[in-house]
């Protein structure tokens, strides 16, 4: 219990190890300590900055989906409607079309058959004028008439 | 246990525990190691506690050792626990600093933080059973060994000189000698406070009643700071090995083998795990209360007086 020298040599170990914290200890622990609290804010920040851009690339996804939506619709009632015009043309150019290749054939029908009703009458006339010549040369004989008859029968019957 | 004479009663082993292993001039005018507390008495002034100055020190360099390995291996990702650890004890002086000291000085936190760690490895030696290590250096042929330092008076005002010189130092830096001068000497009372309106006679009251009143209580309540901080430490410490010393002596009645020797030793044994339970609070209260008490006081010497 005496007061002594060690009172002084204990203020200047004081002195001397506060030195040394200062200058040895104390930078060293808290450089780092700072430095990972540098780096939490810093990826709170970051992780911050996330979520926003996470927010808007969102929205603007949803944006873009709607609208790409519509569009899809517009382009689908769009495309009916012209596939409905489409047909309808289709269906009126395939109806006048018929229609015209029906009268076109049945005017070439009636034409063929005027045709051949007027060479038919043609022929049947010179046949006539043959028979009646043949007749009239020949004279009367059933069996020579009916070997000409048939014959004008199958001459007409060919044609 | 008794060295040099000192019989084996409470008394002398009391006296035994509590004495310094002491390095000084003997009265023949030799130095060398003082055999006896008496003779530790005679050196005087200019001799040293060989076992406070080597214990304290000791455990500074091993604190400090600890802190700059765990300094150098400091991981950010992946700290260890006794990292985490050593950073709680970083983070709690830097923020003890922070709120109880409102200037800035850069020497704060780290004195804060020598202050606490040392005080408190100091104090916890408390805790190591009293005639463990004395009892090894009698072996090892030293009388001797007090091994908390805190309980050395010398150790405890050691440090609050130290606080006292800084106070002053900071006190003088930051408001000039003049300034440190003016809030001793102007405060707390003046003539003008106690309704004397005429200047000439606030003068001569002041100068010649007032100021030095002042100057009085002012320097009394300044040397009272490190005191009071010096014999707080000591008071607590010593109080609390004492009372561990008187603990171990109710074992020493287990040698009488008779049955109040043994329910002696049986409470002592429940007692001293009380006591040391209670003693974790006490050393870590006290080195908490010595670094706050320091915090406090300079910032007191940086604070400028409003006159």
């Amino acid at each position: 219990m005496n007061i002594n020298a060690t009172l002084l040599g204990q203020t200047i170990a004081f002195f001397i190890f506060v030195w040394f914290c200062k200058k040895f200890v104390w930078p060293m622990m808290m450089g780092p300590i700072m430095e990972r609290q540098q780096r939490i804010a810093d990826g709170l920040a970051a992780a911050e900055k996330g979520q926003q851009a996470e927010e808007i690339a969102k929205k603007e996804a949803e944006k873009l989906v709607s609208s790409a939506k519509s569009q899809a619709a517009e382009i689908v009632s769009n495309a009916e409607k012209r596939g409905n015009s489409v047909e309808a043309e289709a269906k009126d150019k395939a109806k006048s079309e018929g229609e015209r290749i029906i009268t076109a054939a049945q005017a070439e029908v009636d034409q063929e058959t005027n045709r051949a009703r007027e060479e038919l009458r043609k022929q049947v006339s010179t046949l006539a004028v043959a028979g009646a010549s043949k007749i009239i040369n020949k004279e009367i004989d059933d069996k020579a008439h009916d070997g000409l008859l048939e014959d004008l029968i199958t001459q007409l019957k060919a044609k | 246990m008794a060295a040099n004479g000192e019989a084996l009663t409470s008394g002398g082993y009391i006296k035994h525990h509590l004495t310094n292993l002491t390095f000084g001039q003997h009265s023949d005018g030799s130095w060398g190691i003082a055999h006896s507390a008496k003779e530790a008495a005679e050196m005087g002034f200019w001799s040293f506690h060989v076992d406070s100055m080597f214990w304290s020190i000791g455990l500074a360099f091993i604190m400090f050792f600890v802190f700059r390995k765990i300094a150098k291996g400091f991981s950010i990702e992946n700290p260890s626990k006794i990292q985490l650890f050593v950073e709680t004890l970083f983070e709690f002086a830097d923020t003890s600093a922070k709120e109880g000291f409102q200037f800035k000085n850069l020497w704060i936190a780290p004195l804060a933080l020598t202050i606490f760690c040392w005080v408190f490895l100091m104090n916890l030696m408390d805790l190591i059973p009293v005639d463990w290590i004395p009892e090894l250096f009698i072996f090892l042929g030293v009388d001797y060994m007090k091994i908390v330092p805190s309980t050395d008076i010398n150790i405890a005002l050691g440090l609050a000189l130290a606080i006292f010189i800084m106070i002053v130092y900071y006190s003088l830096k930051e408001k000039s000698p003049i300034g440190f001068f003016k809030e001793l000497a102007m405060h707390p009372f003046s003539a003008k406070e106690f309704g004397v309106s005429n200047t000439g006679v606030q003068l001569v009251i002041n100068l010649f009643i007032l100021y030095p009143l002042n100057l009085v209580l002012e320097t009394v309540s300044l040397l009272a700071k490190p005191v009071s901080l010096g014999l707080r430490l000591f008071g607590n410490m010593y109080a609390g090995e004492l009372i561990f010393i008187l603990i171990a002596l109710m074992f020493s009645q287990l040698f009488t083998m008779t049955a109040s020797g043994f329910m002696m030793g049986v409470a002592g044994g429940a007692l001293q795990l009380v006591w040391a339970i209670f003693h974790i609070l006490v050393i870590t209260l006290q080195a908490y209360i010595f670094m706050m008490l320091t915090i406090v006081y300079l910032n007191q010497a940086h604070e400028h007086g409003d006159h």
